[in-house]
């Protein structure tokens, strides 16, 4: 029974991949814009017909599909500023959401602690939180670089001040939910506070820490992308706009798909990281 | 004054009201000695502060007024010298049986070697009965095993007295009475002083030396200590069969169905030892009839 409904999904999805690619093939062929050729629309003569290449405009899924196969055969080429491999492109996104993130952890973590132990700080640093949670991190950009005047650390900046709140928020609940039978325990033990914290309150609160850690990786993978178009440089979301200014569709599809691939991956992980630390109560 | 092995003197707990309601006393004048080695069940009705006497002597909770001493020195925070079975198990879900055992037999002995740790907490999951369950963690336990488990921890430490909060409430009939055996086993062999809180008639007669009877709150006091001068040691089997059985029994019933409430909320004079004497004493109605061997308490 596992088996078959594994089986029987998979080929949905299979069945699903196909008819979506036949569709797409067949609508850019010229299945759907039959008098493409006759006229240019009015942004292919501004453009000087540079994108009446390919039918529509649009590349095929097999144009994709080989793009994708000569740019995953040597990912990390690099010749020059504007030509680099997808790879050393994701590299450097993975890198500044690595650091940006790691730094949002550190700092969220302890004081999710803080603030989920202590009725006090909960109450003093919750009107902050509250203000300063809604804003979107890029709207940080411009203050960031202003004082930072690096455009590849403001764009750590703006990964750190989006994964900071979900994990801060998500580890003074977490905290604060701490059976209080369990603290009694403790107390009872004798425990300092700090053995408390590290061997009851830690385990306890950590799936609802490494949740808040979970989705903050996916705010993160989701921000760099934009912050990169617009600090530029490195890295995927300016590759993704380089390519565009190229016109070059095809590699801008290319890399939407490698966006979600490395998005998937991050997120796998932190599901993985998550599934250790359960426990069943 | 005869310094019993713990005093609790004059033991109030206010809590202040809702919105700044009247201020609720759950209980006063609760003055209570226990002897070491001594047996100590409390019954009383649900809200009459049972929980928060435990509490306020494992040093978990504050009382408002009064002070309890154990051999001597006041009780101020919590103390491995005093181990706490708690109601619904409390062991941490992460950890495999073994491993809640070890956790606190490390925090008594910080400086033994894990293997010393290991054995040590190994002989107290032998001892209820959990040998081959060892490495399953809560979750995988049945509620019975769970609260072995809970008990094997709180004799692991080698409390100097050992308190517990209804430790069989959550269990049914069956479990409980096959763990009222163990605990009566483990507890004959380490000695410790006991003081339990349950709501059933006949586990207060099988494990007590003596039961305290609470009337109903807010006001509730310690009203009588009554001896269950049962030889040990006993069985579920045979307890039943013992001339005292249901004259205790009796008197207990009374008192939880009727008494409690009769008594409930004038201020708990001293509390009355009672020891239930020759048989045939009649144990009906007439609620100051009572055989009155000696007045206790704190004097």
């Amino acid at each position: 029974m596992w088996n078959s409904i594994n089986l029987r999904a998979a080929l949905l999805s299979l069945t699903i991949l196909i008819v979506a690619l036949a569709a797409w093939e067949w609508s850019v062929s010229g299945g759907l814009v039959p008098s493409e050729q006759e006229e240019l629309s009015e942004y292919e003569r501004l453009m000087g017909g540079a994108s009446s290449t390919a039918g529509s405009g649009v590349p095929a899924p097999s144009a994709v599909i080989n793009r994708a196969i000569e740019e995953l055969s040597d990912p990390f080429y690099d010749r020059g500023s504007n030509d680099k491999g997808i790879g050393i492109q994701l590299a450097h996104s993975i890198g500044r959401v690595a650091i940006g993130y790691g730094l949002a952890v550190l700092v969220a973590v302890p004081l999710g602690f803080v603030i989920g132990m202590s009725p006090l700080m909960q109450k003093a640093l919750n009107p902050y939180i509250q203000i300063l949670r809604p804003i979107s991190p890029l709207a940080w950009m411009p203050l960031a670089l202003f004082i930072i005047r690096d455009a590849g650390q403001s764009a750590v900046f703006v990964i750190f001040i989006c994964s900071v709140w979900p994990v801060l928020v998500n580890t003074s609940f977490g905290v604060a939910g701490v059976k209080k039978d369990l603290l009694n325990v403790a107390r009872t033990l004798e425990l300092s506070r700090l053995r408390t914290a590290f061997t009851v309150i830690l385990p306890a609160a950590a799936p609802t820490i490494l949740t808040g850690m979970r989705i903050a990786i996916g705010i993160s993978w989701l921000v760099i992308v934009a912050a990169e178009m617009l600090v530029g440089g490195t890295g995927i979301g300016y590759f993704v706009w380089n390519e565009w200014n190229n016109l070059d569709l095809t590699s801008v599809i290319f890399s939407i798909l490698m966006i979600g691939l490395v998005g998937m991956v991050l997120d796998t992980i932190l599901a993985t990281a998550t599934r250790m630390v359960q426990y069943a109560d | 004054m005869n310094k019993a092995f713990l005093e609790i003197e004059n033991l109030k707990k206010v809590f202040p009201g809702p919105r700044g309601g009247e201020p609720l006393t759950v209980f006063e004048n609760v003055t209570v000695g226990i002897q070491r080695g001594e047996f100590v069940c409390v019954i009383g009705h649900s809200g009459c502060g049972k929980s928060t006497i435990l509490n306020v002597i494992a040093g978990l909770d504050d009382a408002t007024e009064g002070y309890v001493f154990m051999d001597g020195k006041e009780v101020k925070g919590t103390s491995l010298d005093r181990g706490v079975i708690f109601q619904n198990h409390s062991l941490l879900p992460w950890k495999s049986a073994l491993s809640n055992v070890m956790f606190a037999v490390k925090s008594r002995w910080p400086g033994w070697s894990r293997e010393q740790v290991r054995a040590h907490a190994m002989k107290y999951i032998e001892m209820v009965g959990l040998k081959g369950t060892e490495d399953r963690k809560p979750s995988q336990l049945s509620g019975g095993m769970r609260q072995r488990v809970g008990i094997a921890r709180a004799f692991a430490i080698e409390p100097k007295m050992l308190l517990m909060d209804e430790p069989f409430g959550a269990l049914d009939a069956l479990t409980r009475g096959t763990i009222q055996d163990e605990l009566l086993n483990i507890w004959s062999q380490a000695g410790q002083t006991v003081f339990m809180i349950t709501h059933d008639v006949d586990e207060a007669i099988l494990l007590s030396d003596r039961i305290l009877l609470m009337t109903n709150g807010p006001n509730a006091s310690v009203a009588e200590a009554v001896e269950v001068d049962i030889p040990r040691p006993r069985n579920r089997e045979t307890l039943f069969k013992h001339e005292r059985f249901y004259q205790i029994r009796n008197h207990l019933v009374d008192f939880l169905v009727r008494r409690s409430k009769e008594l409930s909320g004038n201020g708990g004079g001293a509390t009355r030892t009672v020891r239930l004497a020759a048989v045939n004493e009649d144990q009906d109605d007439s609620s100051d009839e009572h055989p009155r061997r000696a007045a206790a308490g704190g004097h």
